[in-house]
This record gives C-alpha cells, sequence and structure tokens, in this order.
C-alpha cells in the first residue's frame, strides 16, 4: 500500500501545489481584512468568481478582436491579470463601502448577514451576464497555455511514477509566489503598510496617529479583493471551465486555509493554503486506498471541513497565530 | 385623520366588523374565482389584520383557528387547484416551523447557524430509510419498508434524532464564537448533504444521490394520507404545538437565559447562567422542530434527496428569520410565510405571465432573467436591505414592559410592613407630583 502511495506522490505534489498556491492567495484576503476589521469577508469567494469571469470576459473579447495570437501569451496574460486585479479591486471597495463601511459599529451578527448577502447577489448577478451573453452559465475560455510538460520523477527513483504538468502550472505558481512576496513587502517596508498594521492594532489609537482609517480599510479591501479577482484568473486559465457557483466552496476552503495558518497572519495564510491544497490532493487520491474502500475521493470536501473543525477546536490560533485572550 | 385611525385603533367593535368583512369577501371571492392566487393570499392575509386587533389573545387563536380549519380548506376546496393552494400552505407551515426553530438558535440565543437544514435532512432520512426497503439493506431484524401507522411514531423519532445531532454539533461548536461558529455551521451542514449523499457505499443506506423513492405514506385509521389537503392538518397541528412550545420556552426560565447569552455571554456567565447547558439546549431544541418537519416533508414529497438540503435552503431560513425579526416569534412566522409565499406562488407566476407575454408576442424577456431563478438575488437583497435598514425585522420583537408603579403597589399589598422603603419611595413621589 505504501508503495502505491509513494507511487502517486510526485503528480500529488504538483497538483497540491497549483491548488495550494490558489487557496494561498485567497486566503491571503481573508486574512487582511479579518485582520484589520476582526470580520469575515464572506464575499470574498465570490470576488474570487467574479474575477475568473472577468478575466474570461476579457480574454474573450481580446480573441475575438484577434489579439490574443498576436501577442506572446505570457503578455496576453499579464494584462488580463493587471486588468482583472483593477476592477475586482473597485468592487471590493465598493462592497465595503456599502455593506460593511455603515455597520461597522453594530452587532458583529450583522456585518456577516450582509456578507452572505452580497456573496449571493454577486453569484445570481453573474450568472445573469453570463447567461444572458453565452446562453449558459458554464463557461470555458479559451486556452492560453496548452503545452504538457512531462516529469520523468521515475529516473530519480523508482518507486515513483511520471507526473505530467501544464505550463499553465508554473505560471499560477509563478504568479502567486510574486503577488504573495509583493505583498508580504507592501504589509511589512511600506508606508501604507505600517498604517495598515496600525489599524489592525488599534484601530482608535491609529486615527489619533493621523492614520486615515478609512482609506486604510478601503486599501486592504482594494489589495484583498485584487489579489483574490488575479488568483479567479489563474484558476480559469489552469482549469479551463468555470461556473458563478464555484467562488463557495473554494472561498470556504481559502478560509480554512487562513484557519489553519493563524488568522490575521499573512504569513500564516500562506502557509495554511498551500499545506491544505497538499492535504487536500493526498486526501482525494490516497482516501479509497487509505480506507480500504469506504471512503472515496468524493469526501474530499469533508476531510477540508473536518480539518477547519479540529483546528477551531484544539488550536484555533492555527499554525503561526498567536493566543489572544478575550477582553471583557 | 389621526385622530379617527386612533378611533379605530381602540374600537374594538369597528375591528371586528372590519376583519368580518374582510374575511367574508376574500374568502367568498376564493370561493367564486377558483383560480385567482390573489383571493387566497388575501384570505391568508387575514391572519396578519387579526394579528393587530385588540381582541384577547384567546379570541384571536379561535378566529385563526376557525380561518385555518374551516374557512382555508372549504372556500379552497372548490375547484382544480385546491391541491395546489393546500401544498402551498403545507410547505408554509413547515417552514415557519423550521424558522421558529431557526429563530431559537439566531435570534433568541445569537448563534448564527448556517447549517441548519442539516437537521431537516435527517428528520426526513430517518423517516425515508425507515418507511422503504431501503432499510432492510442494513437492518439485521425487522421488516422493511414500516407501515404507515409508524409516521406517527416517527415524528417523534425524528424530533429525537434531530435534537441528537442538535447536540452532537452543540458539544464541539461551544468553544468557537461568533464569526467562527456561522463557518463551522455551514461547514457541518455541508458534510451532513456529502455524507447523504455519498452513503449508499459500502452499505446502502441513503441511496446516494439516486434519493429514497416511494416513501410509505402516513395512515390513520385506515386512511392513506396522500394528498395535500391531508398533510395540511398534520402540518397544522404540527404548527400549533410548535408555536406554542417556542411560547413557553421564550417566556420560561431557559427563554430568558438564551436571550441573556446573547446580549452578553460573559455577563450572563456571572450572573449564573450555565452557558453550555443553555447553548445546547438551543441547538437542540432548535433542532428538534426541524427534524419534525423533516418526517413531515419525506411523507408528503414521498421522495428524499441530497438536492433538497442545500445551502440555498440553509440560508432561505437564514432569510425568513431576518426579513420577519430576530427573536420575535409573530416576525418570524409572518417572515416564513412571506418568503414560501414569494418562492412559491409570486415567483413562478410571475414567471408565467411573462411567459405568456414572451409567447403572445408583447415583449420578450430572455430566459436567464426569468424571476423563478432569481431567488439568489432575491433573498441577497433582502438579507443586505434589511441587515441595512431595518434590522429588527418586519415585526420586531418586543420585550414585555413592567409597570412600575403597579409592581410596587403589589408588593405593598403582599408585603405591609416587612417592605418599608418602598412605601416611602412612593410617598416622595407623591410629593414631588404635588
Amino acid at each position: 500500500m505504501l508503495n502505491e502511495i509513494l507511487q502517486t506522490i510526485p503528480q500529488v505534489v504538483i497538483d497540491g501545489l497549483t491548488l495550494g498556491a490558489v487557496y494561498a492567495v485567497i486566503a491571503l484576503g481573508y486574512t487582511m481584512v479579518y485582520g484589520i476589521l476582526e470580520l469575515i469577508n464572506f464575499a470574498h469567494g465570490e470576488i474570487f468568481m467574479s474575477g475568473a469571469f472577468i478575466g474570461t470576459a476579457i480574454l474573450i473579447v481580446l480573441t475575438g478582436m484577434g489579439w490574443v495570437s498576436a501577442v506572446p501569451a505570457i503578455v496576453m496574460l499579464i494584462t488580463v491579470l493587471v486588468l482583472t486585479a483593477v476592477l475586482t479591486g473597485l468592487l471590493g471597495m465598493g462592497i465595503e463601502r456599502v455593506a460593511y463601511r455603515p455597520l461597522r459599529n453594530a452587532p458583529r451578527l450583522i456585518p456577516l448577514i450582509t456578507a452572505i448577502g452580497i456573496s449571493f447577489l454577486l453569484q445570481d448577478i453573474v450568472r445573469f451576464i453570463a447567461e444572458l451573453q453565452k446562453g449558459n452559465y458554464i463557461v470555458t475560455g479559451p486556452n492560453l497555455f496548452k503545452d504538457q510538460i512531462s516529469i520523468k520523477a521515475s529516473s530519480i527513483s523508482a518507486i515513483f511514477n511520471d507526473a505530467s504538468i501544464k505550463t499553465s502550472f508554473v505560471i499560477v505558481l509563478v504568479t502567486a509566489v510574486i503577488m504573495m512576496i509583493g505583498l508580504d513587502i507592501f504589509v511589512n517596508r511600506t508606508k501604507w503598510g505600517m498604517a495598515m498594521r496600525a489599524v489592525a492594532q488599534d484601530r482608535e489609537t491609529a486615527s489619533l496617529m493621523t492614520v486615515n482609517v478609512n482609506k486604510v480599510i478601503s486599501i486592504t479591501f482594494f489589495i484583498g479583493s485584487a489579489l483574490g479577482g488575479a488568483t479567479g484568473v489563474l484558476f480559469a486559465v489552469q482549469y479551463g471551465t468555470i461556473d458563478p457557483y464555484i467562488g463557495f466552496i473554494l472561498g470556504l476552503k481559502a478560509f480554512t486555509a487562513a484557519v489553519l495558518g493563524g488568522i490575521g497572519n499573512i504569513r500564516g495564510a500562506m502557509l495554511g493554503g498551500l499545506l491544505l491544497g497538499l492535504l487536500e490532493m493526498f486526501a482525494s487520491a490516497n482516501l479509497t486506498l487509505l480506507s480500504g474502500g469506504v471512503f472515496g475521493a468524493e469526501y474530499k470536501d469533508v476531510f477540508a471541513f473536518a480539518i477547519l473543525i479540529i483546528v477551531l477546536l484544539f488550536k484555533p490560533e492555527g499554525l503561526l497565530g498567536k493566543p489572544v485572550t478575550e477582553k471583557v | 385623520m389621526k385622530s379617527q385611525w386612533k378611533k379605530y385603533k381602540q374600537n374594538k367593535l369597528a375591528q371586528g366588523i372590519f376583519l368580518l368583512i374582510y374575511i367574508g369577501i376574500t374568502s367568498l371571492s376564493l370561493f367564486m374565482a377558483q383560480r385567482s392566487v390573489t383571493a387566497f393570499l388575501l384570505l391568508l392575509s387575514s391572519l396578519l389584520l387579526l394579528y393587530f386587533t385588540n381582541f384577547k389573545n384567546l379570541t384571536k387563536w379561535l378566529i385563526a383557528g376557525i380561518v385555518l380549519v374551516f374557512l382555508l380548506p372549504f372556500t379552497a376546496s372548490n375547484g382544480d387547484a385546491y391541491q395546489s393552494y393546500m401544498e402551498v400552505a403545507t410547505l408554509v407551515g413547515i417552514y415557519i416551523s423550521m424558522a421558529l426553530g431557526l429563530n431559537i438558535v439566531v435570534g433568541m440565543t445569537g448563534l448564527l447557524d448556517l447549517g441548519f437544514i442539516a437537521f431537516f435532512a435527517v428528520g426526513a432520512y430517518t423517516y425515508g430509510i425507515f418507511a422503504t426497503a431501503q432499510a432492510a439493506n442494513f437492518m439485521p431484524f425487522g421488516s422493511f419498508p414500516l407501515s404507515g401507522e409508524s409516521f406517527w411514531i416517527f415524528i417523534l423519532i425524528g424530533c429525537f434524532v434531530a435534537a441528537i445531532f442538535g447536540l452532537l454539533l452543540g458539544i464541539p461548536v461551544l468553544r468557537v464564537k461568533g464569526d467562527y461558529l456561522a463557518i463551522v455551521t455551514l461547514g457541518f451542514g455541508e458534510i451532513i448533504r456529502i455524507i447523504f449523499n455519498n452513503l449508499d457505499r459500502p452499505l446502502n443506506i441513503t441511496n446516494g444521490a439516486m434519493g429514497i423513492a416511494s416513501v410509505t405514506p402516513p395512515r390513520l385509521f385506515g386512511i392513506d394520507f396522500l394528498y395535500p389537503s391531508q398533510f395540511y392538518y398534520i402540518v397544522l397541528v404540527i404548527l400549533l404545538f410548535t408555536i406554542f412550545t417556542v411560547r413557553r420556552f421564550e417566556h420560561s426560565k431557559i427563554g430568558r437565559s438564551w436571550k441573556a447569552v446573547r446580549e452578553n455571554e460573559i455577563a450572563a456567565q456571572a450572573m449564573g447562567v450555565p452557558l453550555v447547558r443553555t447553548k445546547l439546549m438551543a441547538f437542540a431544541i432548535g433542532a428538534s422542530f426541524s427534524g419534525m418537519m423533516g418526517v413531515v416533508f419525506a411523507a408528503k414529497q414521498a421522495f428524499v434527496d441530497p438536492t433538497s438540503f442545500t445551502l440555498l435552503e440553509s440560508i432561505t431560513i437564514l432569510v425568513m428569520v431576518i426579513l420577519g425579526g430576530m427573536g420575535s416569534v409573530p416576525g418570524v412566522i409572518l417572515g416564513a410565510a412571506v418568503m414560501t409565499i414569494l418562492n412559491l406562488q409570486v415567483l413562478t407566476e410571475v414567471t408565467n405571465w411573462l411567459n405568456q407575454l414572451n409567447s403572445t408576442g408583447v415583449f420578450s424577456i430572455p430566459d436567464a432573467l426569468s424571476p423563478s431563478k432569481m431567488q439568489r438575488l432575491i433573498f441577497g437583497l433582502l438579507l443586505i436591505l434589511f441587515a441595512l435598514y431595518r434590522p429588527k425585522g418586519l415585526l420586531p420583537a418586543k420585550n414585555h414592559v413592567y409597570n412600575e408603579k403597579e409592581l410596587q403597589e403589589g408588593c405593598t399589598k403582599d408585603n405591609g410592613d416587612n417592605l418599608k422603603s418602598i412605601p416611602e419611595h412612593s410617598q416622595i413621589e407623591k410629593a414631588q407630583e404635588v
């Protein structure tokens, strides 16, 4: 049995890293907003989904104009990524302005409810537009990267099977890593990053120190949503088919990743995302084998939620977070 | 105008006459124009009018009983739309009961539960499995399907099993608070659905995504319950029981503990409210209503499958609670009724109407925009608008207001000399008034 598991390991690692990178970048959005407002931005998964649709729409339009074949694919991708990131960033800012800011002093249940409302609203609006334009809400985007690379893992050691990857995998991983490093530098080295950390620590004191709190919160939402939207494009490029309901489960898992790494902690979110991606892929490849056929790959979602519940119960501060005591 | 309105508000006779005329006209129009959904809805809304009258509680209940038990089924029974009306009324009852259950958890105790439909699913599957041959796959004894008479016991069993699931969810969840709780319950709801969806192997318990078909109908004194018009009465009885229990709970010790926990957990604990027990009770009791209605739902549809228990359903019930007013029993009843009717009647009617317009070529609306598909949009908008502008809902929860003077007088009468400070106090008040 161990042999069989080992054989699949190279493929599992590659798929797990791809998925994990997607989770990690979305988890960043959750963790930043939570760190600053102590609010779970339920709509973040839907921002990711909107990003996937906006990116695909731009690609389809550009293909229609014949630009895609003229320009190298990587330039195309970067243009689409930047455009989508700006648009979803603005979307995120708008959501904060409409649904969260008026409720900043309300009981904590209320903004959570508007967040659910926003996410339902976004799902349906995207469905309208997709269905109006294409006749079906399940959309397949143009394929930018078609090459397959085969990794001869068997040449390293005989116990591994060969793995195959799409070129887009490299691009997803590299882009995600660039985004994460960029964010880390932004938060830790720049003036705005410092303001952000100040607001996260103590909103009132920060405002006394001439930090414009509303602006900082808006920027946080912009960056989180821009990253989420850009990841949506990466997702669409990597997996091809998208529908308006992908955001929910994916967002939930990304949230799990954020909790796993320690919510509010940016590096924790990255670690948690990669870890969760690897674990999930491992589970979906080997669950049948491990449980002797009782559980199949369809239980991988249950597996992810079980991780969430276990972490929340036994180590609510996550892997990298600090334990917080409640103030009375 | 305003003074007249005030006069009307105080005049019970005028209210009674108006209500009588209203009920008379709407039921007559339902009786005459069988296909009119409007008449049906107007007759239902007479209950809302009744709620706003000044009658005694007992009178209100009696009138509501007469309308629901006799008038509504009788006036609707005259045409071919009878069963569809009763179907709507039955579903309204089922959803009201569930929303009241969720109201205990969300509205009274302040624990946001996003996986509430799981308990409904548990109830539905409990009856579904045992009332079909499905149970023979794993039960070592007994012959299945069970007869229709067992339905009545299964209402209790469903209630009990759902309560146990509520406890099972509650125990781990007690350690997490607020937003985390919402996410964990959401995850729990999804887990239950996925498990029901995949429990066809290694042992076929739920028949997986295919669902369980031809559930045995309930049977009483040799009569099989097959039509919505018959289930209507079962639902009505359970609903009455639910409303009665919820009301009793609300004003009992446990109900006040729930509200204390909602307002401030730490303060409540300091005042001696046992946190663990109170929260677990809320989960278990809330879940049990849902479980009961799950059994009825399984019997009514005669078919159970996992697609009836998605997150959208959980959110639907949440919208009912928010719309009506968190923690307010009449509010939640109104919210549930409005949402269910909107979902089942209004949206489908509007869609049909639009389709007719399309086919006659007046103007055309693309299929993507058909209102029956817009549930998410409508729910989302309602959640946002109500959270922003009317967080207390349509009929906000009222706390019982005590008349301070009356209490003081009562005190003086009862205790006489023992409490001297109070008479003194009232004397001071009198002096001040002078």
